[in-house]
């Protein structure tokens, strides 16, 4: 039986279709995923990620215990500001992507993927020398309000004013008279807010959220769309293209990657395989011949299989089957050409530039 | 239930199938195009190429996954819509107006195609 979110109830009574999602019954689509899509990218969307882990450290030393297992620096973060980051092995290769909110040094608050809760927090408690972790993923809620409208409408029902809240940085506060985290942060490539509350408090949330933006052209958005959404950004998807095979250096998530931070697990690899060149990198590109590339599609280049495709759509926004792949590093300047296997067919496709989408 | 004409002929993996002077026309139920969502690629097979009923014959594709296209008969393809690889989107504007090939049949599948009352009780069994 599939994990139910607090707001599984509300996902039927607006004709959500249904899918099992890492263990969870999610909704995949309600009015459709390019519609869905569209909202958000016109308009605002409402999404349902509750089934995200949240995982924490407190207490003196929280922040240096947090900062050991991530590949990106809470120390150089504000307090109240969120950082994207890696939690590697020590092979380099990461456990996960997650994003680690700095409350203050002594409260560090981590979201994880649902599909690796468990992994994680098992990972993290392994690890953790002086200060444990505790999984308060049962303890949240989390809505995620997405769009060029989604500002306005959380703001209408916020007791503070939240235009003070850079992208990345985050505030606690009523919304709609529910206590939440109000994180500036998302999946989308537009701009809104991640949402965590109580789970008992989720479906007054949503619905609020859903009248407030009403006259905005808000609509709940499922699953199918937040991937469509994210693949138009080439943001990464644990499990389709980072995992426990890939290192964020090999990923182009080199940013989120500081070295000259203390010492944290899977630095060495990554300072070994810095210094010796990576060799693969997960590149963007699009078709330049009919087709759709799709995950696991092999990549060929002069007769060699050379790669996969790691993620792969037609892009709702943008009108081109565009897709997210490794390949070796000779082939990851933009401008490159290979071919995709499709249903044994090869087709043309050239590394182009991401993300794929721009606002307007 | 005009979401689903009575003169035409069904399989379970939700094609439609008519049969016209000798050659039997297939496209994709109202069903199939509402499940998929908006069809955004379509690959058809070439004029006289064999197909076997219940064997794929080519893909549709929507934004997130990609379906194949089952034969409702054996036969030769005689005709293509290569309208459909220009316009796929037209699978959702009209599913029956929207047919994907002609097959010259080699056998007398068609008779035991589903008919529309069949094919109708399929689909409420599944909901």
């Amino acid at each position: 039986m599939a994990r139910q979110t607090p707001l599984n109830a509300a996902h039927r009574k607006l004709g959500g279709r249904m899918v099992d999602f890492a263990g969870w019954d999610m909704p995949v689509q309600y009015a459709g995923l390019e519609k869905e899509h569209q909202a958000v990218r016109t308009h605002a969307g409402l999404f349902d990620v509750s089934h995200m882990g949240e995982i924490e450290f407190r207490g003196p030393g929280a922040l240096e215990e947090a900062n050991r297992l991530i590949t990106n620096d809470l120390a150089r973060a504000a307090d109240g500001q969120a950082i994207y980051a890696g939690l590697l092995d020590e092979r380099g290769t990461f456990v996960d992507d997650v994003v680690a909110y700095r409350f203050n040094p002594e409260h560090i608050f981590i979201c994880v993927n649902a599909s690796n809760r468990e992994k994680d927090f098992a990972w993290m408690t392994k690890n953790a020398v002086k200060v444990k972790p505790v999984d308060r993923s049962d303890s949240y809620a989390q809505i995620a309000i997405q769009g060029p409208k989604a500002f306005g409408i959380v703001q209408r029902l916020a007791a503070k004013p939240l235009d003070g809240v850079g992208t990345y940085r985050f505030t606690t506060g009523a919304v709609a008279g529910v206590e939440c985290i109000i994180a500036r942060t998302g999946y989308t490539g537009e701009d809104g807010f991640e949402l965590y509350c109580a789970p008992a408090e989720a479906e007054r949330l949503w619905f609020a959220l859903l009248e407030q933006g009403k006259g905005d052209g808000v609509a709940p958005a499922g699953l199918g769309a937040r991937d469509s959404l994210r693949t138009e950004m080439k943001y990464a998807l644990y499990g389709n293209d980072i995992d426990d095979a890939h290192t964020p250096l090999e990923a182009n998530l080199g940013w989120i990657v500081k070295l000259d931070k203390p010492d944290f697990i899977g630095k060495a690899a990554l300072v070994a395989q810095k210094a010796a060149g990576v060799p693969r990198k997960l590149v963007g590109f699009e078709l330049t011949e009919p087709g759709i590339p799709r995950s696991h599609y092999p990549i060929w280049k002069d007769g060699q299989k050379v790669g996969e495709v790691t993620s792969g759509t037609m892009g709702p926004s943008i009108h081109k089957a565009v897709g997210i792949g490794y390949v070796p590093p000779s082939l990851a300047a933009e401008g490159a050409t290979f071919e995709v296997e499709i249903r044994g067919r090869k087709v043309g496709a050239k590394v182009v530039k991401t993300p794929f989408y721009h606002r307007p | 239930m005009s979401n689903y004409p009575a003169d035409l002929k069904y399989t379970k993996d939700h094609e439609w199938a008519k049969q016209a002077g000798g050659v039997v026309v297939v496209g994709v139920t109202f069903h199939a195009q509402d499940a998929l969502g908006a069809v955004v690629y379509v690959e058809l097979p070439k004029v006289g190429a064999q197909v076997k009923a219940g064997q794929s014959f080519g893909v549709i594709e929507s934004t997130k996954a990609v379906s194949e296209l089952f034969a409702p008969v054996s036969g030769k393809v005689v005709k293509v819509n290569d309208a459909l690889v220009d316009a796929p989107g037209s699978v959702n504007d009209d599913p029956y107006a929207s047919w994907m090939i002609e097959i010259e049949p080699s056998a007398a599948e068609f008779s035991a195609l589903l008919d529309q009352p069949t094919y109708v009780k399929l689909l409420e069994s599944a909901k």
